[in-house]
């Protein structure tokens, strides 16, 4: 073999390695990390959720290194059993917690939904802390009839939930006409 | 084997359901068939009375509930009695505390299974999911509902039809209620236009029922197994799994598809604190859907897949984005090319994350 072969030979051994390991050097797409013993952060809502209250709720995951929960809260009506399937409450929850998770997973938040069902929303909510851990609470207030804990709930909230509990105030939809005409 | 169950469906109370059952029994009797009433709802109705002669009426159980008396069927007695046929008033009755079970239509089934034909009644009012239209419709939430199931599951509803105005003649005459009640629910309840929309509800819950029984009935058991859809989430004790879930029971929606849970746990596994929480999440999700959840242990997940697909005819497979490395792929072999391979004839998806989908440049 002469000299100019082995040259070749050599060549081509080298690319092959270069395409094998540019080949297993390739990730899959990357997946957030969810560290163990990480921060939980639940929020809780039923109906809709206002996306002034998700932004906020994701800045404070993200700057806590925590895991969203967003949590939809089924409220089985008593004419059910409680473990009755609600499909069309389960139609509303699908999209919004697909959109929750999208939101949460851009910013970089690594999210664990859940849905969970009760008689009322405080009853879902305490069936739902009861067999899992959360490190803070962000509930959204009433919202102009659109979402949000009633001050009844929000009251309950505040004086059972197992954890720090914070409420944020969702951005009015519309301002008065009267102040839109003053402006 | 299980009995026969006919149920008798009316709009309202008063249209001769109970009096149509009696005379269905009489017939059956006449015919030679033994024959039991398991239970008569006491209407005070003469008629209903007369109709019930010479037919055997198994014994009612008597409760106390604080100082009421109350009368429920005796299930126990009308099985050990074991007739042909036994008829069985308003299935959608709340016993009292303390039976065995909490509705008639529970004491049903196990007079079914004990293998004896069941001829019940029941108004259209009751029925679970026209909860919320009845109550628009006639401003009074009726308490007393049952799944809709038990009318899929019946083997023949009958419509026990009757016009508005011939009810209301009836009510008039005292054939329902005494007069003075009568005249009350005249003005409320009986009102026409609420008995003609209660009508209407009872004749499209029928004729929706005989068109399901018709189409299953056309259909011959092999296109039945070609059109049947069946999905399968494959989930791991992980938060991304809700997701593959959550996709998986919106397909199975728009397929009209049993959804089933899997998750292969590998022998002697302990799961961590979190993997408990997030199986126990996934758990009650499959509950809120209405899935099945599956649990099997096994070292070759592909097999238990395989196992699972053919026992229950599944065909399509749901898997989240697989995170094995590309070395690990090349090595040891990718788990949806496995999946591909070893199910001919299922559609396997993989869930992606849509966050991961580039942004759309404008």
């Amino acid at each position: 073999m002469s000299g100019l072969d082995l040259a070749l030979l050599g060549a081509v051994a080298a690319l092959g390695f270069a395409l094998a390991a540019a080949l297993l050097r390739r990730r899959p797409p990357r997946r957030l990390a969810v560290p163990a013993g990480a921060r939980r952060i639940l929020v809780p809502f039923t109906g809709s959720l206002d996306p002034t209250v998700l932004q906020a709720a994701i800045r404070i995951a993200r700057a806590e290194n925590a895991v969203l929960v967003p949590a939809y809260l089924l409220i089985v009506p008593l004419r059910y059993d409680e473990d009755s399937p609600l499909s069309d409450q389960v139609k509303m929850a699908m999209p919004l917690l697909e959109a929750v998770e999208h939101a949460a997973l851009r910013a970089g938040v690594p999210v664990d939904a859940r849905i969970e069902k009760g008689r009322t929303a405080t009853h879902a909510l305490r069936r739902l802390w009861e067999v899992e851990r959360f490190d803070r609470i962000v509930a959204p207030a009433p919202s102009d009839g659109h979402g949000g804990f009633t001050e009844k709930e929000l009251a309950w909230l505040l004086l059972h939930a197992p954890t720090e509990t914070l409420v944020l105030k969702p951005t009015p939809r519309e301002l008065p006409a009267r102040l839109h005409s003053a402006a | 084997m299980r009995g026969r169950y006919r149920i008798l469906l009316g709009m309202a109370a008063g249209v001769g359901k109970t009096y149509r059952m009696l005379q269905e029994g009489k017939q059956a009797h006449a015919e030679g068939r033994d024959v039991v009433i398991g239970y008569l709802e006491p209407h005070d109705r003469p008629d209903t009375a007369v109709l019930a002669e010479g037919l055997e009426e198994v014994p009612r159980l008597r409760t106390e509930h604080g100082s009421l008396e109350l009368n429920e069927m005796d299930v126990d007695a009308v099985i050990r009695r074991a007739p042909e046929l036994a008829l069985i008033d308003e299935l959608a009755h709340t016993n009292a505390p303390g039976m065995r079970n909490e509705k008639r239509y529970q004491d049903i089934d196990e007079v079914l299974d004990a293998g004896i034909d069941v001829i019940s009644t029941v108004n259209v009012q009751h029925l679970e999911s026209l909860n919320d239209a009845i109550a628009e419709l006639t401003d009074v939430r009726v308490r007393e509902t049952f799944p809709d199931r038990i009318l899929e599951e019946a083997d023949e509803v009958v419509l026990v039809d009757l016009t508005p105005e011939a009810l209301q003649e009836r009510l008039r005459a005292g054939k329902v209620y005494p007069k003075e009640r009568a005249e009350v629910a005249l003005q409320n309840f009986f009102r026409v236009e609420k008995l003609s929309a209660l009508r209407e509800l009872a004749l499209r819950e029928v004729a929706e029922d005989v068109e399901a029984r018709r189409q299953t009935l056309v259909l011959d058991p092999l296109s039945q197994q070609a059109v049947a859809e069946r999905v399968l989430a494959l989930v791991t004790p992980e938060p991304r799994s809700q997701r593959i879930l959550r996709r998986a029971w919106r397909s199975a929606e728009r397929l009209g598809a049993q959804l089933d849970v899997l998750w292969v746990r590998r022998p002697g596994r302990e799961l961590s604190e979190e993997e408990q929480v997030s199986l126990a999440a996934l758990r009650r999700l499959a509950i809120v859907l209405g899935a099945h959840f599956l649990e099997e242990e096994g070292d070759d997940l592909v097999a238990a897949v395989r196992n699972i697909v053919y026992d229950r005819g599944t065909t399509y497979v749901f898997v989240g984005t697989p995170d094995e490395s590309r070395r690990r792929e090349v090595l040891r072999g990718s788990l949806v090319s496995a999946l591909v391979r070893e199910l001919p004839g299922v559609d396997i998806r993989v869930v992606a994350n849509r966050a991961d989908r580039p942004e759309r440049v404008q």
